[in-house]
């Protein structure tokens, strides 16, 4: 037989997190992080793209004109309010209030001349002042009507308890990445809302996978009394651990290749804004089905009447066993807790006591 | 349960050969419907990746408390797709998305500036109807050619009192080559892309000279396009160019027509007519306006001034002209004419949102030249293949063999959806944008997430003490819920962004929801019966580092004996029988 490997030692308990005895510890990390979101977001707020403000925005490829040549040229035509920067991928790009259309045309033509590329090649895009509430209300209205429906689908699909976990573990995530728009200033476009909408999808897909593994773990729990609900749920997550990881990496590499060629080759644009949301979320949706929805879920659980008395139970049993002190029987019990709660205190007990029988009948 | 298989010791039938061909027969058909001949094979690109520019426009009700309603959104993108068609490009698209106050209207045109297209779509048809002072042929010049007809066929009568109609068609047609040599336009300040009309306070000698250079036989004019000031002498075409209007002033504005529906009479013959009901206002000023011109003498070209016909003018061109036979005094009308069932049909819709009871907002206007567009498609591509490297990369390394099995799998649902966007731009007119790319290279990804969802359950299933063959299958039973359900939430929520966004949102919505479906399919009746294949054959079986599924742990222990506890209580299809896993222990254990 071959040497373990990590996610043989997770499997077995043998190492792991205690992702739901340290929960206390996990929730006041997120705290910590959700203050920070929100102050930020109150006192800095976020830097919201043309398209939510109003605005015209041109960009002008392979331009010979330098910023300021830019921006007087610009003036001449909207009177101020004009932003130029320069993108990475040599293009100008010129901000302004929303212009009419022929002030747009005219915008195009004194830019052409001055940057000296074809006016075709100048790619413009003007917003209304009242799109970007509308484009906003449609958001937050997905949102609202997304949630709703998975709510429904989680309470049919595993009960009110997980759904609740579900959502609350969405609704940080939510806070969380706004909190770092608004820290970090990145343009939130209507390419970030898609990317906000997406995680969202995708943090629950990361929590549906830990959350399925708990149930089926933990069908039939209350009828023994050797194991607590939340020692049972710990070792799903660890068991789930690789899983969650490798979905993630394999998410994030597609995502990390758009950011670099987005950032590369196109400057700033649809596809950047979407990628860095969607990897930002990425980050924080894994973290939160394991470290938030998961907890959660547990401490909501063992409110549940037969969880409780199925908790007593085994704290009663084990408090028993303690007081006869570690007899061969005991240690034969203790084993399976072990390989369930690695970092509880029944597991490190007893868990250097007895290897796995595949490796106790090799040399 | 047929014995035949040895994975029925499992309580399972697995049947992967089966599995196989009707993945085989689904994917032939999609590359059929995909590439079946006709239409373009290529996969329609939007405005962002091809260049172009695009207007959003926001429909708004015109009068508060009222809501629009999707025949009149219906209506408004077929006056829309008239403007811009009209000015002769190929290519153009316009939808509506969403519907009611929330709906937007996408037109995209490539090779048009955003100045011109903005001018052409975002102005709201006007619909007004106006005395005829005087009607003339429809050349430029004042020389009259011989007309035998009136294009005014078309009577107008209350109620069922119905007056047998004129019954002669207008057709004026044969006069056009006689008079094409006019071009000249009456107005040459106007630009090319709409229509030109003459208005003037006063119907002075200035007015009639300019309505004299007028060409009606300019597709241009006909075409309409230019909203006519309702309070100002009009000097316009017929839409079919058969003829030149003088008009005054407007007596009746669209807005008072309550009503417009095609019908055929209830007593007597002839063909199909459009009833007409008006508000108090309209009602009144029709009464006087019929009143007035009922005892007028006939229109007809070169003929008297003023003469007995209204005209319906819709965005500066007439599109009927009936003239009176009575005075019509009850709100009530009806107009007459050799109407077909469409032509009826075409005029009530005219009469009943022509003068479109929806003001239109420009919103958005983006203009992306077709080299961005072509860098961004690029990009996109890139992008994609890089993204796709990583993940073959990583499964090849993480799981070996069995990540030929998932690289195979990225390859088939990436040819499926390819041929998806092929077909359905054919069919529904799919359109694929920077942001369904984004949604297409994400959704690689995620479908990767499905082949790892199962390789690490069949891992577990392994260290439970499964055999490779037992694990493949029972592996699945629990993978495949969690696929399903975990599939089934993003896809609600693609759903659900598709449903109510706009735009850019939209194209990702549905090429993330369409990748899940994808993904499903691939998933049930390739990855699972492939795996399944292969973790039969010999070789897997000897469970070697290069197959890609050796776990360091074998046990059936302590975590087979709680699990057989928490199945006691009946685990719906999920179970794998407790004695044959036992059994099988031992001969996994024999064989590793």
């Amino acid at each position: 037989m071959a040497r373990m490997t990590w996610g043989d030692r997770l499997y077995t308990g043998q190492s792991g997190i205690n992702f739901v005895g340290r929960a206390r510890l996990w929730f006041s990390i997120s705290a910590v992080l959700l203050l920070i979101s929100i102050g930020a977001l109150v006192f800095r707020g976020l830097n919201l793209g043309i398209e939510f403000t109003g605005g015209a925005v041109f960009a002008v490829p392979q331009a010979t004109c330098s910023v300021p040549d830019a921006r007087s040229a610009t003036e001449g035509v909207t009177e101020g309010g004009v932003i130029v920067t320069e993108t990475g991928a040599g293009i100008v790009r010129v901000q302004t209030e929303p212009l009419t259309p022929v002030q747009t045309q005219e915008v195009i033509d004194v830019l052409a001349q001055t940057c000296n590329v074809r006016a075709e090649a100048i790619t413009s895009q003007v917003v209304g002042p009242t799109w970007g509430a509308e484009i906003t209300s449609k958001g937050i209205q997905a949102l609202v009507v997304f949630l709703i429906l998975v709510t429904l689908f989680l309470s049919i699909y595993f009960e009110w308890r997980f759904a609740v976990a579900a959502l609350a573990a969405l609704a940080h995530d939510i806070i969380i990445t706004v909190g770092i728009y608004a820290l970090t200033g990145l343009p939130v476009t209507p390419a970030t809302l898609i990317g906000f909408l997406t995680i969202l999808g995708y943090s629950l897909y990361d929590t549906v996978v830990v959350f399925d593994k708990i149930r089926e773990d933990t069908k039939g729990i209350t009828g023994q009394s050797v194991l607590s609900y939340a020692e049972v749920a710990n070792r799903s997550v660890n068991q789930v651990l690789v899983r969650s990881i490798n979905t993630s990496i394999t998410s994030l590499l597609p995502v990390l290749a758009i950011i670099i060629v987005g950032a590369g080759l196109l400057g700033a644009g649809t596809l950047l804004d979407l990628a860095v949301a969607l990897a930002v979320g990425m980050f924080i949706g894994v973290y939160s089905s394991l470290f938030v929805a998961t907890p959660l879920a547990v401490i909501l659980k063992s409110r549940q009447e037969d969880i409780r008395a199925l908790d007593r139970r085994v704290s009663s049993r084990r408090a028993g066993q303690a007081r006869r002190g570690d007899d061969d029987t005991a240690a034969g019990e203790t084993a399976s807790v072990a390989a369930a709660a690695p970092g509880s205190a029944a597991g490190t007990r007893a868990q250097p006591k007895r290897q796995p029988r595949s490796k106790r009948g090799k040399k | 349960m047929p014995p035949s298989t040895p994975s029925s010791r499992t309580g399972v039938t697995a049947r992967p050969g089966r599995l196989l061909i009707i993945m085989g027969v689904i994917f032939a058909l999609l590359a059929a419907w995909a590439f079946w001949p006709g239409g373009d094979n290529r996969v329609r690109l939007g405005l962002d990746l091809r260049g172009g520019t695009q207007v959003i426009l926001q429909p708004r009700a015109v009068q508060e408390g009222t809501t629009i309603t999707d025949a009149q959104l219906a209506q408004t993108v077929e006056i829309i797709r008239q403007r811009v068609d009209g000015v002769g490009v190929a290519e153009s698209e316009v939808t509506v998305q969403g519907s009611g106050e929330g709906a937007a209207i996408v037109v995209s045109v490539p090779d048009v500036s955003q100045e011109r297209l903005v001018e052409l779509v975002g102005r709201t048809a006007l619909l007004d109807f106006r005395p005829v002072w005087s009607l003339a042929p429809p050349a430029s010049t004042t020389v009259e050619p011989p007309l035998d007809d009136t294009a005014a066929s078309q009577d107008i009568a209350v109620g069922d009192d119905t007056a047998p109609a004129d019954g002669a068609a207008a057709d004026a047609s044969d006069d056009t080559a006689a008079a094409g040599g006019a071009s000249a336009s009456a107005d040459d300040t106007a630009p090319k892309t709409s229509a030109a009309i003459v208005q003037s306070p006063e119907n002075d000698p200035a007015f009639t000279e300019k309505v004299a250079a007028l060409d009606c036989l300019d597709p241009v004019n006909q075409a309409g396009g230019t909203p006519d000031d309702p309070q100002q002498w009009l000097g316009t075409c017929d839409q079919d160019g058969l003829a030149k209007y003088t008009l005054e002033p407007a007596f009746i504005q669209g807005t008072n027509v309550t009503g417009a529906v095609a019908q055929l009479p209830q007593q007597g013959v002839g063909g199909w007519v459009v009833s007409l009901t008006f508000d108090g206002e309209g009602a009144s000023a029709l009464s006087q306006a019929s009143q007035e011109l009922y005892s007028l003498p006939e229109c007809s070209p070169g003929g008297p001034s003023p003469c007995n016909a209204f005209a319906i003018v819709l965005d500066g061109v007439v599109v009927s002209a009936p003239r009176f036979n009575e005075p019509i005094l009850g709100g009530q009308a009806q107009i007459e004419g050799q109407f077909t069932a469409q032509e009826a049909q075409d005029l009530a819709n005219i009469l009943s949102y022509g003068a479109l009871p929806v003001t239109l907002d420009v919103v958005e206007v983006t203009s992306i030249s077709p080299t961005v567009g072509s860098d961004q498609l690029r990009a996109g591509l890139i992008a994609g293949a890089i993204g796709f490297l990583l993940i073959v990369v990583f499964l090849l390394v993480y799981y070996r063999a069995l990540g030929i099995v998932a690289v195979l799998s990225l390859l088939l649902a990436a040819a499926m959806i390819y041929f998806l966007f092929v077909a359905l731009g054919k069919t529904i007119g799919f359109t694929l944008t920077l942001a369904g790319v984004a949604g297409a290279i994400v959704s690689i990804g995620i479908t990767a997430d499905s082949f790892i969802i199962y390789f690490e359950r069949i891992r577990d299933a392994l260290r439970e003490g499964k055999s490779m063959r037992q694990a493949a299958e029972s592996g699945w039973l629990l993978a495949r819920r969690t696929i399903l359900a975990a599939d089934f939430v993003t896809l609600l929520g693609a759903i659900v962004l598709y449903i109510i966004s706009v735009g850019n949102v939209r194209g990702f919505a549905f090429t993330l929801g369409l990748t899940m479906a994808v993904d499903i399919i691939v998933a049930f009746l390739f990855s699972y019966p492939l795996t399944v294949l292969f973790c039969r054959s010999a070789w897997m079986q000897k469970g070697t580092w290069l197959g890609g599924l050796r776990v360091g742990v074998r046990s059936s222990d302590s975590v087979g004996k709680r699990k057989g506890k928490g199945r006691d209580d009946g685990g719906g299809d999920d179970d794998g029988p407790e004695g044959s896993e036992r059994a099988e222990t031992e001969t996994a254990e024999v064989e590793s």
